[in-house]
């Protein structure tokens, strides 16, 4: 395996991807928090119609971020040269 | 190398130009004992020779830091959408559960005349864990509403003189008439409780939730 292939990111690389991953991983957090703030309301109020599309689409958030993160484990178990 | 005023070392004792004393030395001979990458570095990027002694005795690779932080705010972070993702899916239990349990029953509350006109009371509907207010608006007209407050699920007092409910917790105001919400931090109606005139007796027939 050559070296590129063993470290694809430098630190300064490494560092720029996280907090690019971080700022995504916030906004879907924060659209989460409305999510769930909004269908609260809507069921305590009668509406029904509202509770399994929110589930779903705040189950789709939660997919993206936990891809990002096992993204995030995968450049770890390729730094430092398979050590 | 200088690249952007700060100094690149590159610390393997096996790289180009420097493969031992004579140049005969095998590679692993002087393997490092740190790769280059994991290299203390100080947050002016100067060299560790350069920076004070104390810096030297407590080193701290800086933006070695700063990854490991982001990294565990991202994973705190993901573990917080898993725990909203947890709260849709207990709203979507709980609906089932609503849907599942039966029709609220028909219960007798009192009759006409025990309550007079711009006076209430209180009762139970539909089961014991949800206090309720019955108030004679006029001769013909009765309203019944849950007594928690939408807010915070405080007990709404009615003031019948003032054509309101009030929550005493954080002066919240409903309309007597209707159970929508005029003043204070309370966003949705009061719980209303349909109700049916049979003979002379009142009786609670149903719960209508409402944004």
């Amino acid at each position: 395996m050559n070296a590129r292939a063993r470290r694809p990111f430098s630190r300064e690389q490494r560092l720029t991807i996280i907090q690019g991953m971080l700022v995504f991983v916030l906004i879907v957090v924060v659209l989460q928090l409305w999510l769930l703030t909004a269908t609260m309301n809507a069921w305590l109020g009668g509406d029904e119609s509202l509770v399994w599309p929110a589930a779903a689409a705040s189950g789709a958030g939660l997919a993206l971020n936990v891809g990002l993160f096992l993204y995030l484990t995968r450049l770890e178990r390729t730094r430092g040269g398979g050590g | 190398m200088t690249d952007h005023g700060r100094e690149r070392l590159d610390v393997r004792i096996d790289s180009p130009g420097r493969e031992g004393l004579a140049g005969t030395t095998p590679a692993n001979m002087y393997r490092p004992l740190q790769e280059a990458e994991q290299v203390t570095i100080a947050p002016d990027w100067r060299p560790m020779e350069d920076q004070p002694a104390w810096r030297n005795d407590f080193p701290i690779d800086w933006p070695q830091d700063h990854y490991v932080e982001r990294r565990d705010f991202m994973k705190f972070m993901v573990l917080t959408s898993a725990a909203f993702t947890m709260g849709q899916l207990w709203i979507g239990v709980q609906n089932w559960y609503r849907k599942r349990t039966a029709q609220p029953p028909v219960q007798r509350i009192a009759s006409v005349d025990e309550v007079a006109v711009g006076g209430s009371i209180g009762f139970t509907y539909p089961n014991e864990f949800e206090p309720c207010l019955l108030v004679r608006l006029t001769t013909s007209e009765f309203v019944a509403f849950g007594q928690k407050c939408t807010h915070l699920s405080c007990a709404v007092i009615p003031r019948p003189t003032e054509g309101s409910f009030h929550c005493p917790c954080h002066e919240g105001r409903f309309d007597l008439r209707t159970g929508v919400p005029t003043a204070g931090p309370p966003r949705r109606p009061l719980t209303r409780i349909v109700l049916e005139l049979r003979g002379q007796d009142i009786f609670a027939v149903g719960v209508e939730e409402r944004t």
